[in-house]
């Protein structure tokens, strides 16, 4: 195979983290260790396999790359050290990047909520995190049941806990392009 | 000979003095809804003798939101915990959250393989950076101390080591062992540099299957039913090998199989408590629970360790009784010996006629 006959998306992950994802051979160990393989259209094997020979947009668009966990069982397992965890990251950014990101609104609500904790205090103050996840997702009662519990053994902050070199900290935000 | 008094010499200042004072990297979570690895950790590296010095003005690593998101930021965000604690002169930080530990590992190994990373990032930071700092994880810390722990867990105390012959499942998940070349556990699939910490502490780790599957992690919050599904095959798994609590690492870890264990189905089953490491280590050193955090679970820890400690007394009150048992019988030996011994002389003293003792040497 020479590379003129992968796609465009296929020799951008090769750029971005020199894996070329049309060396995997479609064995499946990936897909039979995956956590969220029942949850998901699309199985790591098969997302291997559409951003080698698919669509690019058909690949950036699909919810199941949003739907990873990060927990690199795959690219443990992968027997041709393809790494699907890694491809499958940088799909999520070129996605962003490219407009075309389809994540569930849940997790794309908690992504955002998460970084825009780092980006206002440094630090992650999880009262923040829940109140703009909740005005994100509109998941209003989720957890709320939890939240007594959680105040009587100390495990909330009610107060952010705001680091000084919190400048810094959105200098690197500005630096990576990244605005939650 | 003067060789051997000069080594002990040498090995009794050493251990007088602590060599290196740790870099400590707490996170997010042990500052909000985890403190109890936070409290635990400093009570066991106290005990142990381990010198920790919490970074000044850390920030938040990203975890997996921020990888997730921008490559770039995944790195960043953790080097500037790197390059603070470089700055403060640390040699190795200590990051007990597993998360965190894959985070900032992974960006000192993207940075170390990456000349053109690396030149960037005093850019990015905005201060110098030459990524002179290791990454330890809690698990390599304990192990480092495993001999340690063994000789204080089994030294004689007043109120016994509960955590002999407890029966605990090892959970690593993911990031104590993925990816390998990141995480400094042992084999990805089968490790056991857990398993034999809680051996250190006298206990016995339970064989299980469930030991490297992922609990759902970072979508605890943002799509609960994965969590549930994934954290009750684990827990369902655990009390069939006959686990009576299981053993974290990780805050999100325990968040998932503590709080949210309330939420998973169980058949009826009683819930299985969730520690983490620095807890059963803390115990079997014989420090206070209060002092470990132990309160602070959801799933009540109390019945297991009143289970576990009645348990300690019984065997402590066993091996004193078998050990009185053995003294008697030992004493009931000698005393006949010495009978018949005094039988024997009191014999020959009737047969020979002179009348002396000790004559039968």
């Amino acid at each position: 195979m020479t590379t003129s006959t992968l796609s465009s998306l296929a020799s951008e992950i090769e750029a971005a983290i020199g894996v070329n994802p049309a060396t995997c051979y479609q064995c499946g160990k990936c897909s039979a260790g995956c956590p969220m393989a029942s949850e998901s259209d699309l199985r790591p094997h098969q997302v291997m396999r559409r951003v080698t020979y698919g669509s690019r947009e058909q690949a950036l668009r699909d919810e199941s790359i949003w739907l990873c966990l990060t927990c690199e069982t795959c690219s443990t397992r992968c027997p041709n050290s393809c790494d699907p965890a890694g491809v499958i990251d940088v799909l999520r950014e070129i996605a962003i990047e490219s407009g075309m990101a389809n994540p569930p609104r849940s997790i794309n609500a908690f992504h955002k909520s998460f970084l825009e904790q780092i980006r206002l205090n440094g630090r992650l103050h999880e009262v923040g995190l829940v109140v703009g996840y909740k005005l994100r997702s509109g998941a209003l009662m989720n957890d709320v049941t939890n939240t007594p519990g959680l105040l009587s053994r100390g495990k909330l902050g009610v107060l952010p806990d705001r680091i000084k070199g919190v400048g810094e900290v959105r200098r690197i935000f500005e630096k990576c392009g990244v605005t939650p | 000979m003067s060789t051997v008094v000069d080594a002990t010499a040498t090995q009794d200042a050493a251990a007088r003095q602590p060599a290196e004072v740790l870099a400590y990297y707490p996170g997010c979570s042990l500052h909000g809804t985890e403190p109890e690895y936070d409290e635990s950790l400093r009570a066991v590296v106290e005990a142990l003798g381990v010198a920790i010095a919490e970074i000044p003005d850390w920030n938040c690593c990203g975890a997996s939101s921020g990888h997730t998101t921008d490559q770039l930021l995944g790195v960043a965000l953790p080097a500037r915990n790197l390059a603070l604690a470089e700055a403060a002169g640390f040699d190795r930080v200590l990051t007990p959250c597993a998360a965190c530990y894959n985070r900032l590992a992974a960006a000192r190994l993207a940075v170390a393989e990456d000349a053109a990373l690396a030149e960037q990032m005093p850019d990015i930071l905005g201060r110098p950076f030459e990524n002179s700092v290791e990454v330890l994880g809690v698990l390599s810390l304990l192990r480092e101390a495993a001999a340690d722990i063994a000789d204080l867990a089994a030294a004689p105390r007043p109120t016994p080591n509960p955590m002999v012959g407890a029966k605990l499942a090892a959970y690593y998940g993911c990031l104590l062992v993925r990816p390998p070349e990141v995480s400094a556990g042992d084999d990805p699939e089968q490790p056991m540099y857990m398993d034999e910490i809680i051996q250190a502490c006298g206990a016995e780790a339970v064989d299980w299957n469930m030991k490297v599957e992922c609990c759902g992690g970072a979508f605890s919050v943002s799509r609960t039913s994965s969590v549930l599904r994934l954290g009750r095959a684990i827990v369902e798994d655990a009390r069939r090998s006959g686990a009576e609590a299981i053993v974290v690492a990780c805050p999100l870890c325990h968040t998932n199989l503590d709080l949210r264990q309330r939420a998973m189905e169980s058949r009826g089953e009683p819930r299985i408590p969730v520690l983490f490491i620095t807890q059963i280590v803390g115990l079997a050193l014989g420090l206070e629970p209060e002092a470990l955090g132990l309160k602070r679970h959801f799933i009540d820890t109390e019945p297991l360790l009143s289970d576990l400690r009645v348990r300690a007394a019984q065997r402590v009150a066993d091996e004193k009784r078998a050990a009185e048992e053995k003294a008697a019988k030992a004493a009931a030996r000698a005393a006949k010996a010495a009978e018949a011994k005094a039988a024997q002389a009191a014999d020959k003293t009737g047969a020979d006629a002179p009348a002396d003792a000790g004559g039968d040497a």
